[in-house]
């Protein structure tokens, strides 16, 4: 094959072939009012490793993703149809406690979306909603996820400061700092190094290799290279179908789906 | 493989369970919170529909065709409004007559010309303290210009205070509208090597029609209602007058003398009229966003 | 002037760069006029301003030669015995105000969230649109609604209210007073029915220009909805927020015809909010007319003086707010 990809050390280690499945998704159908977003998906999401969804624009990638924290129900008019495991019920159970859902399901976004409030305030903010602590408790939490996000060294000085004086880079570590300081279960990163300078995603991407040992993440990303770098596991999806669900080092090596061949190879050739 | 230690009060694992007590505590937090929102919304409407309830079940009452014909009575005796219908048409249609081009003219300056200068700048805020300004203070200034000076109350006294309370919407819509012009559509016609008054006038206020009509009408309907400042200014006259510079009926001095008075038949006027003039207000305002939805389409 | 002169210049050759220039600069010479003819008009803006402190300034100054800075603190208005004093006014004024917001600015918050976060989508722009609409409302409706309507029904209502409410401590003294069904507090209470649509529909239209994707960060985090808008939305529009409060304070301030109804018209000054009151703009439009005496009509406009004052204190409060909120967040930038 003439195309080639650098697989991370995360794709070349061999996925766990035991590992547990933390999110089952079964027969899942989406609604965008009358328009079908997602046909008929299922996939089991492995426990702590990192599952890359790729795919064109509009292929529903981030929609996949916005169904397993219950996103879309911010919106009337979006529905989901099927099953999603997560933990023993079915996520999409619309007696689902959805902001217990979603602070066991973390999330990070397209853009840096730092709260109007401090640096210390944001990571306080979340973990505030589940905890009663201690000033000196909430300290170490603070550092302990600024640290985990590889953000300490640099904003130590200013955790007073509003989280929009920081680059865009930094912004984004902070998310996910805010996001991990809840102690969620699962990350779900969309598309989290699209508004960032390369360097910024370098870090991001190392980030995200760090918190796979404590994390479930599922990262959707318009990038191949950066699928092929960070995840164990890689989903190619195509008009809101899932078409090819294997490990990373295969999708991209072996292709089984002629389409996801020419998507990978028309990227790259 | 992480050398980082974690502080012994990290969970081990998510406390985001649906019966974790801080979290119950919440929960019960947002629906106080929520139904107390629901309550506001409710409050403020009752308020409102009760008002305009009252409005149109005491208004229809004395509606009729005598409004439109007869004058308004003495105390005590059954009456229309036609010559303070007429003395407000009068009124407010001299105060947008005299507005619009000094709203348009200024909102021009401050968007196409003067922009950043000094005396844009200080034409904004001057406009804002305008467009704050309490009418009844308008009336004040505009007695002491023009009723003190020619020792009579008069409709075009009150035409002037109203135009002084039109001027700076007229200013601020039209400023607004001329800036959301994209910088390309100037510089194709400047690039035609027309002067700047073309460019203005053919194709930025042009693309804005649309906002600088509405912003006409939302003025209209703005000192249509106005009652304060007409006061001190054109007064009151209890005849048909088409005399602008001399006492000129309108409909809210008369809606406040009657509503005021202890005469039955005089409150009931009072009802019709500001059943009307509310029609009327609102109908400016409708069509003010009908026809901004459609020049922005 | 330097356009008619390259007009000289470029008339003698005919071709026709010369003749473009020719036009050029005859543009030029259109386009000062046209400079000139619209800053006419803003210095128009400014002179009405100028002439509107002027003639406050010229119609008040019998009363601030001759009592000076004592008619801010006299609370006499006697204009039998010639004694003015502004201070009942303006405390009935800063009263009425105060109590607008106390009522109007929690609801119009409610009204906000309902809007923006609970409505259903089908009323969404129909109970938006009703909003707005009465804000249109002129306020001399207000005035007739709280004469005819509501003022009967707080005199049935206060001598229970001071019963109750009337026991407390400390505050217990503003549920008192005589239960007439006008006064103070009922102009407060129509002053905020009034004000409660411009700031709910301003606060309405800030919190819809809060981007999604940050409001979704928060209830990523599982944050209720509460939580969202008091935590992130209200932070964030904080400065339209303000905006749109004091509009409502402008408003209520210098409103005239919505108070003259219900106030009472009586000079006094009192922690009663049920005795009777009058405000700034109620006693010019209860006495300007009927005013006679050089030193009463001087009192009058001074107080028109001080209303204005305080509007555009109101204005320059809330632009002072909103630079220093900008300025904190530009150096953090």
């Amino acid at each position: 094959m003439s195309f080639q990809v650098s697989l991370g050390d995360a794709a070349k280690e061999a996925p766990k072939t035991n590992a547990v499945t933390k999110i089952a998704i079964k027969n899942l159908n989406f609604f965008y009012g009358s328009f079908q977003g997602l046909r008929n998906i299922s996939m089991e999401i492995p426990e702590r490793q990192v599952t890359a969804y790729i795919g064109p624009s509009g292929c529903g990638k981030s929609t996949l993703l916005r169904t397993l924290n219950r996103m879309y129900s911010l919106y009337p008019g979006q529905r989901a149809e099927g099953e999603i495991i997560f933990n023993g019920a079915n996520v999409l159970d619309p007696k689902q406690d959805l902001n217990a859902l979603r602070g066991q399901i973390g999330m990070v976004f397209q853009k840096p979306t730092p709260f109007p409030m401090s640096i210390y305030d944001n990571i306080a903010f979340g973990v505030k909603l589940y905890e009663k602590l201690s000033k000196s408790d909430m300290d170490d939490r603070v550092e302990w996820a600024l640290k985990k996000a590889a953000l300490w060294g640099e904003v130590k000085d200013k955790l007073s400061q509003s989280g929009l004086s920081l680059s865009g880079g930094q912004q984004q570590r902070l998310c996910i700092a805010r996001g991990i300081a809840v102690k969620p279960e699962v990350l779900l990163l969309d598309e989290p190094t699209s508004a960032l300078d390369p360097i910024s995603t370098a870090r991001i991407e190392e980030l995200i290799s760090e918190l796979r040992d404590d994390y479930t993440i599922v990262i959707v990303t318009h990038n191949m290279q950066q699928a092929a770098r960070v995840s164990q596991h890689t989903a190619y999806m195509y008009l809101g179908e899932l078409i090819e669900f294997t490990p990373t080092a295969e999708i991209f090596v072996k292709p089984k789906d002629k389409r996801t061949e020419d998507y990978i190879t028309g990227r790259f050739g | 493989m992480s050398t980082r230690e974690a502080p012994s009060s990290i969970p081990t694992q998510s406390l985001a369970t649906p019966d974790n007590p801080i979290y119950r505590r919440r929960v019960w937090v947002n629906r106080f919170n929520l139904a107390v929102s629901i309550a506001a919304m409710a409050f403020g409407m009752v308020f409102l529909l009760w008002i305009l309830f009252t409005l149109a079940s005491k208004g229809l009452a004395a509606f009729g065709p005598a409004l439109f014909t007869q004058m308004t009575p003495p105390p005590g005796s059954d009456g229309g409004l036609a010559n303070a219908i007429f003395g407000s048409v009068m009124i407010v249609g001299a105060a947008i007559f005299i507005a619009t081009p000094i709203g348009i003219m200024a909102g021009i300056y401050l968007a196409e010309i003067g922009r950043e200068s000094a005396i844009a700048k200080v034409t904004r805020f001057v406009n804002d303290i305008l467009l704050s300004a309490p009418s009844i203070v308008i009336g004040l200034f505009v007695y002491a210009l023009i009723v003190a000076r020619f020792k009579q109350y008069s409709g075009w006294a009150g035409a002037v205070a109203l135009a002084i309370i039109a001027v700076p919407v007229v200013v601020r819509t039209t400023e607004t509208m001329l800036l959301l012009v994209p910088n390309s559509m100037r510089e194709a016609a400047i690039a035609l090597g027309a002067p700047q008054w073309r460019v203005v006038t053919m194709v930025t206020l042009r693309a804005v029609k649309g906002g600088v009509i509405t912003g006409v009408l939302l003025a209209l309907a703005r000192v249509s209602g106005e009652t304060a400042p007409l006061l001190f200014t054109s007064l009151n006259n209890q005849f048909w007058s088409t005399d602008m510079s001399a006492p000129m009926a309108n409909l809210p001095v008369v809606i406040f003398q009657f509503a005021m008075s202890p005469y039955e038949e005089w409150q009931r006027l009072a009802w019709a009229g500001a059943l009307l003039i509310t029609l009327v207000v609102l109908a400016l305002n409708i069509l003010a966003r009908t026809v901004f939805r459609q020049k922005n389409k | 002037m330097t356009g008619l002169s390259t007009t000289h210049e470029a008339t003698s050759p005919t071709t026709i760069a010369a003749k473009k220039s020719a036009s050029a600069s005859s543009f030029a010479f259109q386009d000062a006029l046209f400079h000139r003819s619209t800053q006419f008009f803003a210095l128009l803006v400014l002179a009405t301003l100028a002439g509107i402190i002027a003639s406050l300034f010229i119609g008040s100054w019998l009363t601030l030669t001759q009592s000076g800075p004592r008619f801010f603190v006299t609370d006499v208005w006697d204009p039998v015995r010639n004694l003015y004093g502004g201070m009942a006014p303006l405390w009935g004024t800063l009263i009425t105000a105060t109590i607008a917001l106390v009522i109007g600015v929690p609801v119009s918050f409610g009204i906000a969230i309902f809007l923006t976060e609970m409505c259903p989508p089908v009323l969404k722009r129909p109970l938006g649109t009703a909003v707005e609409l009465l804000a249109a409302i002129p306020s001399i409706i207000y005035g007739m609604w709280g004469l005819f309507i509501l003022s009967p029904i707080l005199a049935e209502l206060q001598p229970s209210i001071s019963a109750t409410l009337g026991k407390l401590p400390i505050i217990g003294t503003i549920f008192q007073g005589p239960p007439m069904g006008i006064g103070v507090f009922t102009a407060g209470l129509i002053l905020s029915i009034m004000v409660i649509p411009f700031i709910a529909s301003v606060m309405r239209d800030v919190f819809e220009t809060t981007p999604p994707i940050l409001k979704e960060s928060a209830y990523g985090l599982g944050a209720t909805t509460w939580e969202v808008m008091w935590n992130v939305v209200l932070p964030y529009t904080k400065a339209g927020v303000i905006g749109g409060i004091m509009l409502g304070l402008g408003r209520a301030l210098g409103e005239t015809m919505a108070v003259t109804f219900v106030i009472g018209n009586a000079y006094n000054i009192s922690l009663q909010l049920f005795d009777a009151g009058n405000s700034i703009a109620s006693s010019l439009a209860n006495e300007f007319n009927e005013a006679s005496d050089p030193n009463h009509l001087s009192a009058l406009i001074t107080l028109g003086l001080m209303l204005f004052f305080l509007s555009f204190l109101v204005l320059a409060l809330s632009r002072w707010m909103l630079t220093s909120l900008s300025k904190k967040e530009g150096s953090r930038t």
